[in-house]
């Protein structure tokens, strides 16, 4: 597989790590019911057959944290995105998850 | 017609060079063959048929097929620490010394007494090693398998270690054409004349596939002209790069494509600095698969006999190696292509006793050139067996009506149709379909950027393939950018293409093969159905067909197309089993590449490497790095004797420890602070420029991470360290943090741990010889420089250095960093200055004891289970803000007050050892895992105290200081009553350290 790094361009599977879903989100550890929210954040996950938003961090490359639209079951990747820039979007359309 | 010395070599045939001779020996006896030959070849050139033994049944085996797909002609290839076995006679380039054994034959190829095993054979049937060994159980590692060791199996692979070199490598290109026959040739030329980048690879180590053995007419060209010439102008293209002896062996995500390049295995040795071969890596924008087709046989009785060919193999033999693959031939076929097989065999001077076909009708035209040489012909007709042992000596031949003819031959040309080669069509998910019209699966739906043409497409004749390259290769171009057009195809005669579907013979009274490499027979197909097994999938799994190092490129749609018979399905709704990489065997060696031994991993060692090693540093590999050990002297026998010598130069002088490996991270910006406290479980935004504070890191889970320290050396910037192990993933994290949960936070990060050499100078000279080292103009008293005080300054004379008054040992100590380039300077510097000191320097070992002494937590302690507060870091986590981890580090299961906790050991008895990884158990409790109340994590020697010293987890610790518990350790042998104590055996005040 290859992986068009927004900052570096296409590289190979092997310069990147994978963490996983994108589209959970770190808690507000400041609201009610935090333990669970934390909870399902660190451990529950769909297992996603068809698209999926993924982190992908390039290790062997610029140290960026992307945000990869795969399709699981085909490997075809249609979008990279720098996560910090979907991480602010996010931010403006959501209160602030900061501690 | 022959030569002399070469009996079967047909004299004005070939593309071989008779001005080269080739001399090898196969089974101990020396052979001549030619440049250009196979090893296959050759050894038909001189009339050697017999090549081997089967798998189960040590049936005699010869050769079938001319090419990769070859199930039978496996020998072992080399001697020694080269000795390569499997290798497929058929695709082995004839080199001058070539050696070369059959396989699997005891004692010898001619005599066996394991043929046996063919008598045997209704215990070798389908699914044999699931029902035959069964019983008794206990049977199957003493007798069953040792036997079916012995009896089955191919080739014995080399003992020693592979002498030569692999390496990899990769490539890029707009286009990738696998595979140059006919379709092949024209999509690289067509796309190589646009300006795109092309790929050519090959498997064979000659350009032109079935060009070169069917007699073919091209303009006015032959085959081999035709290809010499667009080879040539291929070459002529800068952008274009030709693979000979490269098979491309799988298709993977992204256009990326595995390959084999055989750069030196057809010759005698690699030549020096050359590796044997060479792994690629290609990714192409387009590839277009020309890979052409493999001829499958009929199934009838004794089709594995030395003797029955492939018609397309014996056409090979004949017109690329000019060799006679028998003397009198029956032609045995259901399509033209292979009943034509007969003007070759003729024009070869091979008689043909008889061509037999499954049609009620051949063809007018192949019919009247029949008659024309005179050949007896059989219509609606088939051969039921082969007659013979290790060679074939007539055909039982059952014709129309049922009337039974024995035709004396010595070979067995057979057509039964192709199996289009579209492997790689299928490795990412592309479903082949099936033409009723060739009787063959054909690729179907195809993966994104790839095209198929040719042969490989079910496109057989040569004018069609020609152009169906063409247009695919311009196609390919144009879509990775390029003005691309087809090229103009050479004028061809028409031939048609006719098949009549025939798989097997049902008259047969032998037995019939459907994976000769596996020896599986139509019988067991039969049975497998019988037993239920009537998916392809289940049968290939229980008889085992198609899974050889051939995957059953040549019979294996026969033995579907039998199960579809007994089922009564159609063969698409029976289906084919899944091919998946690798298209051919791939050596271990090409994928291992140069990773091999010492360079599977990177070694990375420290900038005083070299001075350490001049000490006679024993070394320690920690991750990736190499670190001192210790640092034995003359007189000291063992590494015990040198560790506490060095723990007791730094107790009571000086001692000097290279930490440049530890993990550093500069983290800047206004929000560095912030950012750190999110990160940190304990404060960091209110550490004072110019002081340092050690901290401790959560995963989110709640589980330690890792531990380091944090030193400020302006408002926005901080310098953190981690842990040797953890410098990477810390890294990755603290980026995770920045970049993803707080992206808004102002801070930047900056790895560095290659960037510093750092220097541990700890004991109670430590200040004096710091003070030698560094500028005079700064002033490191204990009042302007206290402990944890951090500083940028200068040293050895204006050298940019950082200094940090930190401690692990527990005494008065300094870290000093420099830029890593003058870390040996520095060494050296420290110790020629600390000599008056009485300075030595000590390795991991001796930094590992002081820590156990003084109760550090280390890697044994935060080892991915523990928390914060397990390890005795819990009352550090700051209650004043959020940091990753808090929240599911107060579930219940971690807050637990039963966890095991950090606390220290000592035996009862002051002379006994202690074990890291010992249980702890309530005295009087049995060991048992149900009582079972911690382990020992850390253990030391302590030369300070005199006895030896232990960290552990155990349950309730505080509570039960001054208890005795049994460190439990049956690993060992090990069962000693310890007693509870404080975990920090050393300085408990810390008065050592502030000085």
């Amino acid at each position: 597989m290859r992986i068009s790094c927004p900052h570096c361009g296409e590289r190979g599977l092997a310069e990147f790590t994978y963490l996983g879903d994108a589209s959970v989100t770190r808690p507000d550890p400041g609201l009610p019911g935090a333990a669970d929210a934390f909870y399902a954040f660190a451990y529950e996950r769909r297992n996603v057959a068809g698209l999926m938003q993924e982190l992908w961090y390039h290790q062997a490359g610029c140290h960026a944290w992307i945000v990869v639209s795969r399709d699981t079951r085909t490997h075809e990747i249609f979008n990279v995105r720098l996560a910090q820039d979907v991480a602010l979007e996010r931010s403006k359309s959501s209160v602030s998850h900061a501690p | 017609m022959t030569s002399a010395t070469q009996p079967s070599r047909l004299e004005g045939f070939g593309l071989i060079d008779h001005a080269k001779p080739m001399h090898f020996v196969f089974d101990g006896l020396p052979y001549t063959g030619y440049a250009g030959d196979t090893l296959a070849s050759a050894l038909l050139a001189n009339g050697v048929r017999l090549v081997g033994r089967s798998f189960k049944y040590h049936r005699p085996r010869g050769i079938l097929t001319c090419g990769s797909e070859e199930p039978n002609a496996l020998i072992e290839l080399r001697t020694g620490a080269r000795r390569e076995p499997n290798t497929k006679a058929t695709t082995i380039e004839l080199f001058d010394g070539l050696e070369a054994k059959s396989q699997n034959r005891f004692p010898s190829l001619r005599l066996d007494f394991l043929a046996v095993n063919g008598l045997l054979s209704p215990v070798f049937s389908a699914g044999f090693y699931y029902k035959t060994f069964m019983w008794p159980a206990s049977f199957w590692e003493k007798v069953y398998e040792p036997m079916i060791r012995r009896a089955a199996g191919l080739g014995r692979a080399a003992t020693e270690s592979d002498p030569d070199i692999y390496e990899k490598a990769h490539a890029f290109c707009d286009v990738l054409v696998i595979g140059s026959g006919p379709a092949g040739l024209m999509a690289a030329l067509s796309a190589a004349r646009s300006g795109a980048r092309v790929i050519l690879a090959e498997e064979s180590f000659a350009f032109g596939g079935r060009l070169l053995a069917d007699n073919r007419t091209l303009g006015d060209e032959s085959g081999a002209q035709w290809v010499n010439k667009v080879v040539a102008e291929l070459s002529s293209y800068p952008e274009v790069r030709l693979m000979p002896r490269t098979t491309v062996f799988g298709a993977y995500d992204s256009g990326t494509f595995g390959a084999v390049e055989r750069v030196a295995d057809h010759l005698p040795l690699p030549r020096p600095g050359e590796p044997r071969q060479r792994l690629w890596h290609i990714v192409a924008k387009r590839t277009v698969v020309a890979q052409g087709a493999t001829e499958r046989p009929i199934v009838f009785g004794n089709n594995d006999r030395p003797g029955v060919m492939l018609a397309s193999a014996v056409r090979s033999y004949i017109n690329r190696f000019g060799v006679a693959p028998g003397r009198t031939a029956v032609v045995f076929s259901n399509n033209d292509e292979g009943a034509s097989t007969i003007d070759d065999l003729a024009a070869a001077g091979i008689t043909v006793a008889a061509l037999v076909d499954t049609r009620p009708a051949l063809p007018p035209v192949i019919k009247a050139r029949a008659q024309r040489l005179g050949i007896r012909i059989f219509e609606s007709a088939a051969v039921a067996d082969a007659i013979g042992g290790s060679r074939v000596k007539s055909a039982r031949v059952i014709a129309a009506y049922g009337t039974t003819h024995t035709i004396a031959c010595d070979l067995i040309a057979v057509s039964g149709g192709f199996n289009p080669n579209m492997q790689i069509t299928t490795h990412l998910g592309g479903r082949s379909r099936w033409q009723d019209h060739l009787a063959a699966f054909v690729p179907g739906t195809m993966p994104k950027g790839m095209t198929v043409a040719g042969a490989a497409n079910g496109t057989y004749p040569l004018a069609a393939a020609l152009r169906e390259g063409a247009q695919a290769g311009a196609a390919a171009a144009s879509v990775a950018g390029f003005a691309a057009t087809a090229a103009a195809i050479p004028v061809t005669q028409e031939e048609p293409f006719d098949i009549a579907a025939f798989w097997h013979v049902e008259d047969a009274k032998h037995k019939a093969f459907v994976d000769l490499q596996n020896d599986v027979t139509a019988s067991d197909v039969a049975l497998a159905e019988r037993e239920g097994y009537r998916s392809v999938e289940h049968l290939k799994r229980y008889t085992t067909l198609g899974m050889a190092t051939d995957q059953g490129k040549t019979l294996s749609v026969n033995g579907l197309a039998i199960l579809a018979e007994l089922t009564g399905k159609t063969i698409p709704a029976t289906g084919i089993t899944t091919a998946r990489p690798p298209y051919t065997p791939v050596t271990l060696g090409a994928l291992a590449g140069e990773h091999r031994g010492k360079h599977f991993k990177p070694t990375r060692l420290t900038p005083s490497h070299d001075w350490a090693k001049e000490q006679g540093a024993v070394f320690v590999e920690t991750g990736l790095w190499l670190r001192a050990q210790y640092f034995p002297r003359p007189g000291e026998n063992d590494w015990l004797t040198t560790v506490n010598r060095e723990v007791m130069t730094v107790r009571s002088k000086v001692g000097v420890c290279d930490v440049s490996t530890l993990g550093k991270v500069e983290v800047h910006g206004s929000d560095a602070g912030r950012f750190l406290d999110r990160v940190y479980i304990n404060m960091m935004s209110t550490l004072p420029v110019g002081r340092a504070r050690y901290g401790a890191m959560l995963r989110e889970d709640g589980i330690m991470m890792d531990d380091g320290t944090a030193a400020r050396f302006g408002d926005d910037r901080y310098f953190i360290t981690t842990t040797t192990a953890n410098a990477i993933k810390v890294v990755q994290h603290l980026e995770l943090c920045r970049q993803w949960y707080w992206p808004d936070l102002d801070v930047q990060i900056v790895p560095s741990t290659d960037q510093w050499a750092q220097y541990s100078v700890a004991g109670p000279r430590a200040r004096d010889l710091i003070a030698k080292i560094i500028d005079p103009q700064f002033d490191i008293s204990n009042e302007a420089f206290p402990y944890m005080a951090v500083a940028e300054l200068t040293a050895l004379g204006g050298l940019k250095a950082r200094l940090y008054r930190l401690s692990f040992s527990g005494e008065l100590a300094y870290e000093i960093a420099v830029p890593a380039r003058h870390g040996d300077l520095l060494m050296r510097k420290l110790m020629a200055e600390g000599e008056e000191f009485g300075v030595a320097p000590y390795g991991t070992e001796a930094l590992g004891v002081m820590r156990i002494e003084k109760g550090h937590v280390g890697g044994p302690e935060i080892n991915g289970t523990t928390t914060a507060a397990d390890v005795g870091l819990g009352k550090m986590a700051s209650t004043k803000k959020d940091y990753v981890g808090r929240v599911l580090s107060q579930r219940l299961g971690l807050a637990d007050p039963n966890r095991p906790r950090l606390i220290g050991f000592r035996p009862v008895d002051p002379t006994a050892r202690l074990r890291a990884g010992a249980h702890f158990i309530a005295q009087g409790a049995e060991a048992r895992a149900d009582n079972d109340q911690g382990y020992m994590t850390s253990v030391a020697y302590s030369p300070s105290l005199g006895h030896w010293i232990g960290l552990g987890l155990l349950a309730r610790a505080e509570a039960r200081l001054g208890e005795i518990v049994r460190a439990y350790d049956p690993v060992r042998g090990g069962d000693i009553p310890v007693e509870v104590v404080p975990a920090t055996f050393y300085d408990r005040e810390g008065a050592r350290l502030r000085v």
